[in-house]
């Protein structure tokens, strides 16, 4: 019985990894279309979002029934539930990918407001962060997710340094405050991708550690 | 070696463990000891079958014993009201305390003891009688025969045994006639009528349709209010469901005892998380 179950685990886990890396490719193309002010990658990568949307349903049907016929406890109580944990962040990632496409149009729509500085390496931070996440994931790497969750107070130090840099040029000149908002958008949405692969890599910890390490702080500052 | 697993009561989180949500965190309140079990070996004949077994029962929880066949989880759960005395050559060493007396102690009374701890077996095993006078058997046996006081234990032990509302009209019937879930609830029930304390399950709900077998998972959900329930099972999921705190047998010794929360969601000992997730062996 265990070897067909470990069967069913093995195709869930390549089943989300496949869905990882395209999430990945998702947003590094978003990336590219935005610095390069590419709409034609833009629009593609919003279309080729249905198909990741499909995986998280696929995901989502085979864990139920794994969860229906096998009744996993332990380790693999602990695998199915990171899976179910797992794919919506994966998938609201996407999301934001796509998100930073539809400004990317909007914005190549316009003149480019300035040579961006701080949202690329904004943009390159999150998407390290969700490939280790996934790396941690695949290793079963529990260390290397806290690393990663540790990476998450400097992307929300990027994300403010850039609103500030755009709020300058919104000061400077009413008309750059359009593209200058959704910039800013489109650094929030980095920093929400960071925040996903955070909520993974606490996922990967409790899978490896059996230990629920979210919202540490409020439950200290509760029982304070 | 002897298994030296001997959990401190209330159970608490180990201190590295990180807080939990706190809805799912139990109030942290003092659980007597019923049974205490300490160093306990087993033999039958010269064969060793229990190794040092160290545990504390908590009262009025629901405790399971789970394990591959042979590692002596029977033969543990029939130490404790001394069942396995009947069996030639068999004898134990070290101590089982039921309130803090031993019950291997010199002079102990084994009926009475019995009394106490009430047994219900895989295979329901009634007399071939009534369904009242299985249940008053042991009653009559103690020496009650007042009519009123019979009819009164009868029905109250039916109504805990949740078989009252299916028997009532019947009550003079063979209790053979009935149903195998119904036959097993006479025997939970007729274990009830003497007043017992603590009650021993070897395998309730093993040879149960899975309706039946809900059944008696829910009286031993409501038993637990008066009794300390100690149940063997080979259905993991039984096992998660019903208990509140899980000791992992194997070959004779306490490989793992705790809540049963982390015996099934994130177990300390990698054999029990082997069992558990179906990897064994």
């Amino acid at each position: 019985m265990h070897r067909h179950f470990d069967q069913d685990i093995e195709e869930l886990k390549d089943l989300l990894l496949r869905m990882g890396a395209m999430v990945e490719d998702a947003i590094s193309e978003s990336i590219r279309a935005l610095l390069e002010r590419d709409t034609a990658l833009a629009e593609e990568v919003i279309r080729n979002d249905d198909r990741i949307d499909q995986m998280e349903l696929e995901i989502d049907r085979r864990t139920l029934e794994l969860i229906a016929k096998m009744q996993p406890a332990a380790v693999d109580l602990r695998f199915v539930a990171a899976i179910m944990k797992i794919t919506p962040e994966l998938e609201r990632i996407a999301d934001l990918a796509q998100d930073v496409c539809e400004r990317a149009i909007e914005l190549n729509r316009e003149p480019q407001l300035k040579a961006m500085i701080a949202i690329p390496r904004l943009a390159q931070d999150a998407q390290t962060m969700v490939r280790q996440a996934l790396d941690a994931f695949v290793r079963g790497d529990g260390d290397l997710a806290r690393q990663v969750i540790a990476m998450d107070d400097s992307i929300d130090q990027q994300t403010e340094q850039s609103f500030r840099e755009l709020l300058t040029y919104m000061l400077e000149d009413p008309r750059n405050i359009s593209r200058a908002i959704r910039l800013t958008f489109i650094g929030k949405y980095f920093e929400r991708m960071a925040d996903g692969a955070t909520n993974v890599c606490e996922m990967v910890v409790y899978l490896v550690e059996g230990k629920m390490i979210k919202h540490v702080h409020a439950e200290a500052n509760r029982s304070r | 070696m002897t298994t030296t697993i001997d959990m401190d009561l209330p159970t608490t989180a180990p201190a590295a463990a990180p807080p939990v949500v706190p809805d799912t965190k139990p109030p942290a309140q003092e659980t007597p000891v019923k049974i205490h079990v300490r160093g306990f070996d087993f033999y039958y004949g010269t064969t060793k079958v229990l190794h040092g077994i160290t545990l504390k029962i908590p009262e009025r929880q629901v405790t399971a014993l789970i394990g591959p066949s042979g590692c002596g989880k029977s033969t543990f759960i029939r130490s404790i009201n001394r069942m396995n005395d009947i069996i030639p050559d068999a004898h134990g060493e070290g101590t089982v305390e039921i309130d803090g007396r031993d019950i291997y102690a010199t002079g102990t009374d084994v009926v009475a003891l019995r009394r106490r701890v009430g047994m219900v077996f895989q295979k329901s095993n009634p007399f071939p009688k009534s369904i009242y006078d299985n249940i008053a058997y042991g009653l009559r046996i103690g020496g009650m025969h007042n009519r009123r006081e019979l009819d009164e234990v009868v029905e109250k032990s039916l109504v805990r045994a949740a078989l009252w509302d299916e028997v009532k009209d019947r009550l003079h019937s063979s209790a053979l006639a009935l149903s195998g879930g119904q036959q097993q609830r006479v025997c939970i029930a007729r274990a009830l009528a003497v007043d017992p304390e603590i009650l021993l399950m070897d395998e309730p709900a093993s040879a149960l349709d899975p309706i039946a077998t809900t059944k008696i998972e829910e009286l031993i959900w409501d038993l637990k209010v008066n009794y300390t329930i100690v149940i063997v099972t080979h259905n993991m999921q039984q096992a998660a469901r019903v208990s509140d705190r899980t000791a992992f047998f194997m070959l004779g010794r306490l490989v793992e005892y705790s809540d049963t929360r982390t015996v099934f969601m994130n177990p300390r000992e990698k054999m029990t998380e082997d069992y558990v997730t179906g990897r064994f062996g």
